[in-house]
């Protein structure tokens, strides 16, 4: 999940006009960029796609990190497209805010001085060729847990953007399980940076989907607007459920002693992660905040002079049309 | 030489070029000026590093020793790199990295089209789907030069100071030597003289274009693609590149 602990935004609306807003939405209607909407509803999406689009972008930093290093040619351009998807995704994400009246440039502004966030996970280093692995697979397992759902949240722009993303994101945990796969099946050296990715990820991963929100009335206002369609610790138990086979039979072992099957609830127990390492991360305290600010604001410093350029040719040629015309 | 040789010798050529430069290009990826150029150069990247596969899979099978286009790009050492000197160069700024782009897809649109009608089936095959690719490098690579150019006073001097930086690159591509006599002899290989005019009126429409000025010096730096002489920057892109495969010899991955 790329999007945190989004607080929904108190709304002041007429009760009338809320009521036949709420029966829409109740009704399983999609909600377009020019239909009256409340101004909560609107003011949480924002934050809430710009969060996850922010996500996008951040994300390509640490698996870019490897794009230069990736050891095959093959594995090179099946990183390099991923990556390049993930810029895609940012796009279209970026897009469907711009329906709610927010630029993407006010956006990035908002990302670059910290006023807005992204996801956690993207904190962490990659260290090894196996992270470029444990990411597909955990990482982006993660998000799918909670973008699936999301094809069928109630703003159709964010629902349609959801569609497309979660075609390529499943092909990116696949990618990522077929790296472990291989690591796994590899060399000793290679079993074991696959192990010791799964030792740096998988509690980060548990933490993508944020602290348990079960008493929260800010998720519960999300989820009547259906723009959050299950709990965080749903979500979390699904994963925790769906991952523990796959590393069964990669034969890698999960870092959670306490970790076991409960027949009574169908699921899985597990330890809870470190939410105080959750809260640093959200902070700005984690391993890689200060490295992945910095890229973001470096890539945009830098590229003014080009955006200044292109624009200030663009403004020519189009006063030479005018004179021509 | 024998003309086995020279085949190996110009498919590394042609492979190299579009490794080295697909990895330089694919270094911006997350890092660019804007959202749809990122994804703009990591397109680039991906068809260059696909030509790679084709091209380098072709040499391997040419020179019938049994390596793969992987073990080409993952195992040889800079003095046996064939890339010209240009595609080596570091990518500076966006300006710099653009320049580069456009002064080799000018060359590479050239020689593509005369490398469709190769003697050898398989590499006018190669060159057919690389045309397609290469000549939507050029028109961005183009229209990029132009707007920078024809920009800002910072862009313009800055789209300048790229083009003087890399200009003594420029000869090495269309400077015959033994090697691309073989292959023109072969019908394989077109004559490297009179694409060089071809490029000299495309570039040149473009940099009118973009109000930028060709230095006066034609001065050409070469030993790229004899691997005579690299510059210093191609072997740390190497142990960039090769790290994985060098430090565990033989895993799969």
């Amino acid at each position: 999940m790329y999007a945190q602990m989004v607080t929904s935004e108190a709304t002041q609306d007429d009760p009338e006009k809320l009521a036949v807003f709420q029966a829409r939405i109740d009704a399983g209607e999609k909600v377009e960029p020019k239909e009256w909407m409340p101004e909560g509803y609107r003011k949480t999406l924002i934050r809430q796609i710009g969060q996850h689009a922010h996500s996008e972008i951040v994300g390509q930093l640490p698996e870019g990190n490897w794009i230069t290093r990736a050891p095959t040619l093959e594995r090179k351009t099946i990183l390099l497209a991923k990556v390049q998807d993930e810029a895609g995704h940012g796009l279209y994400l970026y897009c469907a805010a711009e329906t709610l009246g927010v630029s993407r440039d006010e956006l990035t502004e908002m990302l670059l001085d910290g006023r807005m966030k992204y996801s956690s996970i993207f904190n962490y280093p990659t260290l090894t060729w196996a992270d470029m692995g444990a990411v597909g697979w955990l990482v982006d397992g993660a998000a799918i847990m909670n973008q699936v759902p999301l094809q069928r949240t109630s703003y159709g722009p964010y629902s349609r953007a959801m569609i497309r993303i979660c075609k390529e994101e499943s092909f990116h945990q696949r990618q990522g399980y077929h790296i472990m796969m291989k690591m796994a099946q590899g060399t000793p050296a290679q079993k074991k940076m696959a192990q010791d990715a799964l030792n740096r990820f998988w509690y980060p991963s548990l933490m993508m989907f944020g602290p348990s929100d079960k008493d929260s009335v800010h998720s519960a206002q999300s989820m009547k607007w259906k723009i959050k369609m299950n709990t965080n610790d749903e979500l979390r138990q699904k994963f925790v459920d769906q991952t523990v086979p796959q590393a069964e039979f990669l034969g890698l072992t999960v870092p959670d002693e306490t970790l076991h099957w409960n027949d009574e609830k169908g699921g899985y127990d597990f330890a809870e992660p470190d939410w105080s390492e959750f809260f640093d991360v959200i902070k700005g305290n984690g391993p890689c905040n200060t490295e992945r600010l910095a890229a973001r604001n470096k890539a945009w410093d830098d590229g003014a002079w080009v955006r200044e350029g292109l624009m200030a040719h663009a403004e020519k040629k189009r006063t030479a049309k005018l004179a021509a015309e | 030489m024998t003309d086995q040789t020279a085949l190996f010798e110009y498919l590394l050529r042609l492979g190299d070029n579009t490794l080295v430069l697909g990895h330089r290009v694919s270094e911006w990826c997350g890092h660019a000026p804007v959202l749809e150029e990122d994804i703009a150069l990591a397109n680039t990247a991906l068809d260059l590093i696909g030509q790679t596969q084709m091209w380098l899979g072709l040499a391997g099978e040419v020179e019938g020793a049994g390596r793969s286009a992987d073990d080409l790009a993952m195992l040889r050492d800079v003095w046996d790199f064939r890339n010209l000197l240009l595609v080596e160069q570091p990518n500076g700024d966006f300006g710099q990295t653009l320049m580069r782009q456009c002064l080799f897809d000018v060359f590479h649109v050239e020689l593509l089209t005369e490398l469709t009608r190769a003697s050898d089936g398989n590499i006018a095959a190669i060159a057919a789907k690389a045309l397609k690719e290469v000549t939507y490098h050029l028109d961005r690579s183009s229209e990029t030069v132009i707007g920078l150019g024809d920009g800002t006073e910072e862009s313009h001097r800055r789209m300048q100071a790229a083009l003087d930086l890399l200009w003594p690159y420029v000869g090495e591509m269309f400077t015959p030597d033994a090697v691309d006599d073989a292959m023109h002899a072969a019908r394989i290989a077109p004559d490297l003289t009179a694409l060089r005019s071809r490029f000299d009126i495309r570039i040149n429409d473009i940099l009118t274009e973009a109000t930028l000025t060709k230095p006066d010096s034609n001065f050409a730096q070469s030993g790229g693609k004899t691997g005579f002489r690299h510059t210093e920057h191609l072997g740390h892109m190497l142990t960039q590149m090769q790290w994985l495969q060098r430090a565990y010899p033989g895993a799969t991955w």
